[in-house]
């Protein structure tokens, strides 16, 4: 019977005019985006403001929309083969042929790869015989399977993590065996590749403070960059003022941004909904503002500067040990064993385990969390505060301890930046910053931390990995909401695991076939 | 056990409650009836502190609970299954029943489980499906098992019949009698379905517009024309 409903849509009949009509259209939408974005341009000439014509920019990227858009409708009606030559045609081109700008090389070449591959599942399901409802079926099926393994994932995910920095040696100590050469992996651990990935893990380490307010409470603060702030500075000027060190600092600045979380959250949590977001949005920017007006404990706009960075016990990184009592790092292992030369790669792989070790035990912590009372109690008011509250959950408490807990991730994330970074100003705690993090807890999945960690590497390294696109950077960040958007519209993770084991070993198969009965339903 | 004594509750301007005076003794149950708007909600609601009263008291075993926090009432022991169910969608059934025994001794635990499973065996079925998932009378049924869980001596039940099918209204009004028989519970129960209602309870009150107009027992009250003219026509 399936047969025969898959069997109805006969192929979509080619109509030229129609096609015509809708190239036509692409050329107009185009015409009309590219005109104020890559035809004019403004530019400084002896100082002097003079509007540019890139008529050759916009003709080429017209000819690359319209030439993709053609391939596009081919793959509607069904007819992959000139999809894939119309791909092949188009990666060629941008592989082989000089354009006015790298960038449209580039979007040539992806456009052209993106338009092989999916010719080449086209005509792969084509040949196979895959029927709509087998795509539907191999869909649940994945996820399920998704769903099964990722306790397996989250290992090699950590062991890969934790490995990260060295990978270029292990890479390059065992690949020449098989590989000959094995120049092209040395990239893969290089200083900047720890460095960004530094970057990645203080807004993982942000997106799970916030995920314990919005993933888990509901509650949605839009002003979650205050606590980083309050991290930040905290740090700095008990460093500068009190001349602690980063092991005492860290915690204090945790405890400060918890109680400013405290502080903050009193006022507002009788507030719902969008009100409630409204007001931590004007916190956000109270506490933005303060840090630009006290001057004398901030520095105001100029912010604070020398903050030191982090050693253990009595090592500090640096070439030279300038306070006595201290060693540096290739003093200290070169007497005890062996011989390492100085290198400021040392200071950024210490970093990196660092925020790796603070990512770790908020993990820890927060799942452990989830399945105490108090996680649960944040779950029943998001899902449902009368209820919850005819339960016996008193509301203001628990919603405070949210936002307790995520205010001191957020301060020990802010801690680390100011650290790592050795300055802070308030441009850095502006509201993209707040706005950033929130789409990376909705894109990976609210309450998933996988699923969040995953949104982070995609919405911080994107942007990272076309830094030299320059400006159109952070179109990349775009490209990547987008594609999270298209593909998973619930965030990339979504499901919720069941914290508790009623049935024991039984559970899979229970799960299974709940899961079942699920798929029947809907 | 419970009274309430000239209870006026408002929402903003509105009064909704306008001075009712009512009580439970124990191991009864005792239904509320009344249309739409008559603020049979608001009094299970003010009495769980929900929406506080303004004006009177609410004695529970004689201790003043008026101005009590909701958290701290079902500590007392009264526990609210609320209107339109008002389960936890994304939390397993298994899950749901444990946010009930939130207040709950630690040890009284696996009894008050093996009891609520007893009552409503589809929930054990479906203990690892989502909330979410179930029909409407097994959600029913979660949330008057999700009640229990807290072990009360007083269970608020409110419009447990609605949305639901005849068939499945019976084992609802089945199982409260159950409860009330076995486990000597106490039981108000808030109800529009009235003829179902007067059946099951000992003693019943009508509310008209925040008032409390006529009482008596569920018998008197089936049986009084009034009420047979305003809430039992076409309830047969």
């Amino acid at each position: 019977m399936s047969e025969a409903i898959n069997n109805l849509p006969p192929k979509p009949v080619f109509d030229l005019q129609a096609v015509a009509r809708e190239l036509l259209i692409t050329f107009a939408i185009g015409v009309g985006i590219m005109i104020p974005m890559v035809l004019l341009r403004t530019t400084d000439r002896n100082s002097k403001l003079v509007i540019e014509y890139h008529w050759e920019e916009m003709l080429f990227a017209l000819i690359l929309l319209v030439v993709g858009r053609l391939g596009l409708i081919f793959l509607d009606k069904q007819k992959p083969m000139p999809t894939l030559i119309i791909g092949l045609a188009m990666a060629i081109a941008g592989w082989t042929f000089e354009f006015p700008t790298e960038v449209l090389e580039v979007f040539m070449l992806a456009a052209g790869i993106i338009l092989i591959i999916r010719a080449g599942l086209a005509l792969w399901r084509e040949a196979k015989g895959v029927t709509e409802n087998d795509r539907e079926n191999g869909k649940k099926r994945r996820e399920l399977l998704l769903k099964h393994s990722t306790g397996y994932i989250t290992i090699v995910v950590i062991a890969i993590a934790v490995i990260l920095p060295f990978l270029t040696d292990l890479l390059q100590f065992i690949l020449p065996s098989i590989w000959g050469d094995s120049g092209f992996v040395v990239g893969l651990s290089s200083r900047y590749v720890v460095d960004v990935f530094t970057l990645i893990f203080t807004y993982i380490l942000l997106a799970w403070g916030l995920n314990i307010v919005v993933g888990y409470a509901g509650l949605l603060d839009l002003g979650f960059v205050a606590f980083y702030a309050v991290g930040s500075y905290s740090f700095a000027i008990l460093a500068r003022d009190f001349n602690l060190g980063f092991w005492t600092a860290l915690p204090l600045a945790g405890i400060i941004a918890m109680t400013s979380g405290l502080v903050l959250g009193f006022p507002v949590l009788k507030l719902r909904g969008d009100y409630f977001a409204i007001v931590t949005l004007g916190f956000g920017e109270i506490v933005r503002i303060l840090l630009l007006n006290l001057y004398d404990l901030t520095g105001g706009p100029d912010g604070i500067n020398g903050i030191p960075r982090p050693g253990f016990g009595n090592v500090v990184f640096a070439r030279t040990a300038k306070v006595d009592g201290t060693q540096t790092f290739t003093d200290f292992f070169s007497n005890t064993f062996w011989q390492i030369d100085y290198s400021t790669t040392h200071r950024i792989i210490f970093l990196y385990y660092i925020v790796l070790v603070l990512c770790m035990l908020v993990a820890i912590f927060t799942i452990r969390i989830r399945k105490q009372p108090l996680g649960r109690a944040w779950e029943a008011l998001r899902e449902n505060e009368i209820a919850a509250a005819s339960l016996g959950i008193n509301r203001t408490n628990i919603k405070l301890a949210a936002f307790a807990i995520s205010a001191t991730w957020g301060g020990f994330a802010g801690a680390f930046f100011a650290s790592r970074q050795g300055f802070i100003s308030p441009e850095s705690y502006t509201f993209i910053e707040s706005a950033i993090i929130l789409a990376i807890v909705v894109m990976g999945g609210m309450g998933n931390l996988m699923g969040i960690a995953l949104a982070a590497i995609i919405l911080i390294g994107l942007p990272e990995l076309f830094r030299d696109l320059n400006e159109y950077r952070m179109a990349a960040f775009g490209f990547g909401l987008v594609l999270i958007m298209i593909w998973r519209p619930t965030g990339l993770i979504s499901f919720r695991d069941p914290t508790v084991l009623l049935f024991g070993k039984k559970k899979r198969e229970h799960e299974e076939a709940v899961d079942a009965t699920k798929e029947g339903n809907s | 056990m419970l009274e309430f004594k000239d209870v006026q509750t408002f929402y903003g301007s509105i009064q909704a409650l306008k001075g009712v005076s009512l009580n439970v003794e124990k191991g009864e149950i005792v239904t509320l009836i009344g249309a739409n708007g008559a603020g049979k909600t608001t009094l299970l609601m003010t009495l769980s502190g929900v929406t506080p009263a303004s004006v009177g008291s609410i004695t529970f075993k004689g201790e003043d609970i008026t101005k009590m926090r909701t958290d701290m009432i079902v500590r007392k022991g009264i526990a609210h299954s609320p209107e339109g169910r008002r389960i936890f969608s994304k939390m397993t059934v298994f899950e749901n029943l444990q946010m009930g025994a939130m207040t709950n001794d630690p040890a009284k635990f696996d009894e008050n489980l093996a009891y609520v499973f007893e009552l409503f065996p589809r929930l054990k079925e479906r203990g690892w499906q989502n909330g979410g998932t179930l029909s409407g009378g097994e959600q029913q049924m979660l949330a008057m098992g999700r009640a229990l869980m807290s072990n009360p001596e007083f269970l608020l039940l409110d419009e447990p019949s609605l949305g639901l099918a005849p068939l499945v209204i019976k084992d609802i009004f089945r199982a409260i009698k159950q409860i009330n028989e076995e486990h000597g519970m106490t039981v108000l129960l808030v109800e529009q379905n009235a003829n179902h209602a007067l059946k099951l309870a000992h003693r019943a009150y009508v509310l008209v517009t925040g008032n409390i107009v006529l009482s008596g027992t569920g018998q008197e009250l089936l049986s009084n024309p009034e009420v047979q003219a305003a809430y039992l026509e076409g309830g047969h």
